[in-house]
């Protein structure tokens, strides 16, 4: 699908320099206390067009990295771990036999794809995604950001358009970084709550007399008023029988669900309401029944959240989250299927997120013939590139990279600081 | 440690006022008699061989606790406290030099004596255990006036979330980074925030098992370092032999060779999925042959089984590729997945021969959308379950029993009663492996003579 010629225009259009200063954290040689070595231990993959897989590859500087990239004509670039010694001369170490090759530092990634939730949406499955359905990644984003920022204190963290169907985080603070794989396990586990796949009807289990504040807060701030407002009128969940019964048997009590059943085949010709209308007819009759006859069984007890949380609450990759390891794809490389950019998205302004309005690459040659923008973005002091990239490098410039370099830099500068006073105190005498 | 050939004792040097539980953190400077040193380490192997079968079994954490108190006092007590204590250490390093050398046991064993030392913990009383974390030398500060306040209700919605109808906030919370309690942040047992988790005085135990894993296993390395540079060879005619004896007793069969009465031949494995393939094996098996096709948890688990039966590498091949190609066509199936199958055969890659996962394994994994795999008694609703127990001919009765047992969370023995339900036998053993329940249903499968022709 992808033209060679094409992908050439996305290899210059690649902003090296943003990602190299990203990836080095502060370490830019520039103050005593940066290990100069650090960008050239980091893993990159690269995915070739005859499917060849390149694993290990590393850079000692962006222009190493863009030299690669521009001659081995990768159409994937993933990003791995720092790993103890380069990833390119792990085989002389290995001999050692004590395990000297191995991931130091990595970010904290989660991974959501949207055909993780064909079972709850009815406007597309598989590869699809439009307006009617994007929403649920919208809201996976504030859920999962919100818990980031307030249950775990993470200040640096990077959202990215995986380029066809969903999004990828990148929590990019030293603490996360520094994860152990056991961690990175618990959290990703934390914000595990929907266990489902065709062999149990319910895959959502919420148990005990209320909700942990973390899930409480959650639903009270973004999935209630979701599944109610936004969720119900894209896709009508109670408005056939199909659609109805999938919902009925997450309701753990036979007479519950006949009685409901009942109710709603009787009404369901005699109806004049629009699809969405009667849909939120019979969400309020099924809540009222379920209201007054909670007390009937535990299952019961939150069976409404239940339901909400099934087709709302995010549905992250746990594999992707618990290794170190783990390779992912690079922000801004080109997706081959669809063409588009993984572009950063705005956590705090995720709604007005389109992914069919992401800049394709045809977008771009497009936009560079007729002299609207500059072939490589690569220029640091640029804030004028209004091009149809230059607005996700800017946004990625300032809000992400600039307060994380500063941080980062502040860090190094106070270890360095703490080792000089550390040497000092060993000369006195 | 030193080790002595057999003289009398010389008086120990220990301090009476030792807590409860050691917590091995320096070897102990004492001698030890060259009898003890095999002696105390195959007393504390049964106990850690007792722990392990309860885990295995899906034991609950109280059932843990009495089996841990059980097996203590079986096998390391002693009328003398200090001999008593002596032993506990004693024993743990020589397992250590046993256990440290390859990573399958360093596993097995930071496993167990985790397990150990957190039934052991539970069963100390909160002053005791609060001197346990003291002596962790943890820096962990208890929440106190304000900042408690401020946190109370939510502190009792997470109280009420774990199945507490009135929310009893306790005295004392520890705020500790989340980094700390990753067993406690998995399951949302704790309130998070800002980076700190806030754990319950009742709580403290996940707080000193996370230390004692990430000790132990700091400390594995380190011996088994000390192991291969300098020991193994210096004692070769005296403590190396005894080590190597004591790490091959007492893991059972890992099932990575298959034996004489499991080899199966493609023509065969469909017959011998229906006569003797345990539930979970079955479903993934009728999948793949339903939807041409499986995702990777499944590829595994069903794959390790049937290299653990006997097939072999190019028939497991002709099998894969049979079924998959009529999805993604031979090219995706040759790229994509020919290579994992031959890595799980020990033929790509690091070439580890990988083992078929044992009910523990199977148990604890996470069956996602689409997938298949896990253990259907955890992972199935109980019309699923009923209609998967129906198809292996099991009457309404039978079924009974074996739903019970998925009700108390006893998955490892529903298995076994299905067993003994199918084959008309008792399983006394009980079913820990799916290999096993393969390998047992093969044996009375063969063990019935076939009936004389007319």
């Amino acid at each position: 699908m992808f033209i060679t010629s094409e992908f050439t225009t996305a290899r210059n259009l690649f902003p090296y320099n943003d990602i190299h200063k990203w990836l080095s954290y502060g370490h830019d040689g520039k103050h005593p206390g940066c290990d100069e070595y650090y960008f050239g231990r980091r893993e990159f993959s690269f995915t070739l067009e005859n499917d060849v897989y390149l694993r290990y590859k590393s850079f000692k500087s962006a222009s190493a990295l863009e030299h690669a990239i521009k001659s081995c004509f990768p159409y994937k670039i993933d990003i791995g771990a720092v790993y103890s010694v380069d990833p390119d001369k792990r085989h002389a170490y290995s001999q050692t036999g004590t395990n000297v090759f191995t991931p130091v530092e990595r970010e904290l990634v989660f991974d959501i794809d949207i055909t993780d939730y064909d079972d709850v949406r009815y406007c597309c499955s598989g590869a699809d995604v439009c307006s009617k359905c994007w929403p649920l990644m919208t809201v996976a984003i504030k859920v999962i950001h919100t818990s980031l920022k307030e249950d775990f204190g993470f200040k640096h963290i990077l959202w990215v358009f995986s380029g066809r169907r969903g999004v990828h985080c990148w929590v990019c603070d030293p603490k996360a970084r520094r994860m152990t794989n056991e961690q990175r396990s618990a959290v990703a586990e934390y914000f595990r709550v929907y266990k489902g796949n065709e062999n149990n009807a319910r895959k959502v289990a919420l148990m005990g007399y209320s909700l942990h504040p973390f899930l409480a807060r959650s639903y009270v701030d973004f999935l209630k008023g979701f599944f109610e407002g936004e969720l119900q009128a894209n896709q009508s969940i109670f408005s056939t029988k199909d659609k109805y019964d999938k919902i009925l048997e997450m309701i753990s009590y036979e007479d519950i669900q006949s009685e409901l059943r009942e109710k709603w085949e009787k009404s369901a010709n005699r109806s004049s309401l629009s699809e969405e209308a009667i849909s939120l007819v019979r969400w309020e009759q099924l809540k009222n029944t379920l209201q007054s006859k909670k007390h009937k069984a535990p299952t019961l007890r939150m069976c409404v959240e239940e339901i909400v949380f099934t087709f709302t609450y995010p549905r992250i990759d746990l594999e992707v989250s618990k290794q170190m390891n783990h390779l992912l794809k690079a922000p801004f490389c080109v997706h081959p299927k669809t063409g588009r950019v993984c572009v950063p998205i705005d956590p705090n302004n995720c709604d007005e997120f389109d992914p069919l309005a992401v800049p394709t690459l045809s977008q771009l040659i497009e936009e560079i013939n007729s002299g609207g923008s500059k072939m490589g973005v690569d220029d640091d002091d640029d804030d004028t590139d209004s091009s149809l990239l230059g607005k996700s490098i800017k946004f990625f410039r300032s809000s992400f990279l600039g307060p994380l370099l500063k941080s980062c830099k502040e860090e190094i500068e106070n270890s360095y600081k703490t080792k000089i006073g550390k040497s000092k105190d060993s000369f006195s005498w | 440690m030193e080790v002595i050939r057999s003289q009398k004792r010389t008086p120990s040097n220990d301090t009476v006022s030792n807590p409860k539980i050691p917590l091995y953190l320096t070897a102990p400077q004492m001698e030890v008699r060259l009898e003890e040193f095999e002696l105390f380490a195959v007393d504390r192997l049964r106990v850690l061989k007792g722990v392990s079968d309860g885990l295995a079994r899906g034991r609950n954490p109280k059932e843990m606790d009495d089996l841990v108190d059980t097996l203590w006092k079986e096998h390391m007590r002693d009328p003398d406290a200090s001999v008593m204590f002596n032993k506990d250490i004693i024993s743990h390093f020589v397992l250590r030099l046993v256990y440290c050398r390859s990573d399958e046991l360093k596993k097995w064993f930071l496993s167990m004596e985790t397990a150990l030392f957190r039934h052991r913990f539970r069963l100390q009383n909160f002053e005791a255990q609060r001197a346990i974390v003291g002596e962790f030398g943890l820096p962990y500060k208890a929440v106190t006036g304000a900042e408690l306040e401020g946190l109370k209700e939510r502190l009792g919605q997470v109280v009420r979330s774990l199945g507490q109808i009135s929310p009893t906030v306790e005295a004392v919370y520890y705020k500790v980074p989340f980094e700390e309690v990753p067993d406690l942040v998995a399951s949302r047992r704790v309130l998070i925030q800002k980076g700190y988790a806030f754990v319950a005085g009742s709580q403290l135990v996940s707080l000193v098992v996370t230390q004692f894993r990430s000790h132990i296993s700091k400390a594995l390395i380190l011996t088994n370092r000390k192991w291969t540079t300098t020991i193994q060879e210096r004692e070769k005619d005296r403590l190396t032999p005894i080590v190597e004896a004591l790490s091959t007793s007492y893991l059972g069969p890992d099932y990575s060779q298959s034996t004489e009465y499991a080899e199966i031949s493609l023509k065969d494995i469909d017959q011998v999925a229906k006569s003797s393939f345990p539930l979970c094996m079955r479903h993934l098996f009728e999948k793949v042959r339903e939807d041409h096709h499986l995702k990777h948890g499944g590829r595994m688990q069903l794959g390790l089984f049937l290299k653990g039966v006997g097939l072999k590498l190019d028939d497991a091949l002709a099998f894969w590729r049979a079924e998959f190609t009529k999805k993604v066509g031979s090219e995706r199936f040759d790229k994509e997945y020919a290579y994992s199958i031959r890595h799980n055969y020990g033929k790509e890659g690091k070439r580890t021969d990988y083992t078929p996962y044992a009910c523990q394994k199977i148990i604890l994994s996470a069956p996602g959308a689409g997938d298949h795999h896990g253990c259907p008694y955890r992972h199935f609703s109980e019309d699923n379950l009923r209609a998967a127990l129906g198809r292996m001919g099991l009457s309404s009765r039978g079924m009974e029993g074996v739903m019970d047992q998925v009700r108390n969370k006893h998955y490892q023995l529903a298995c076994t009663m299905t067993f003994e339900a199918v084959y008309g036998t008792s399983c006394d053993a009980g079913i820990n492996h799916p290999n096993q329940y393969f390998e047992e249903s093969q044996k009375i499968l063969k063990s019935k003579t076939p009936p004389a022709p007319v």
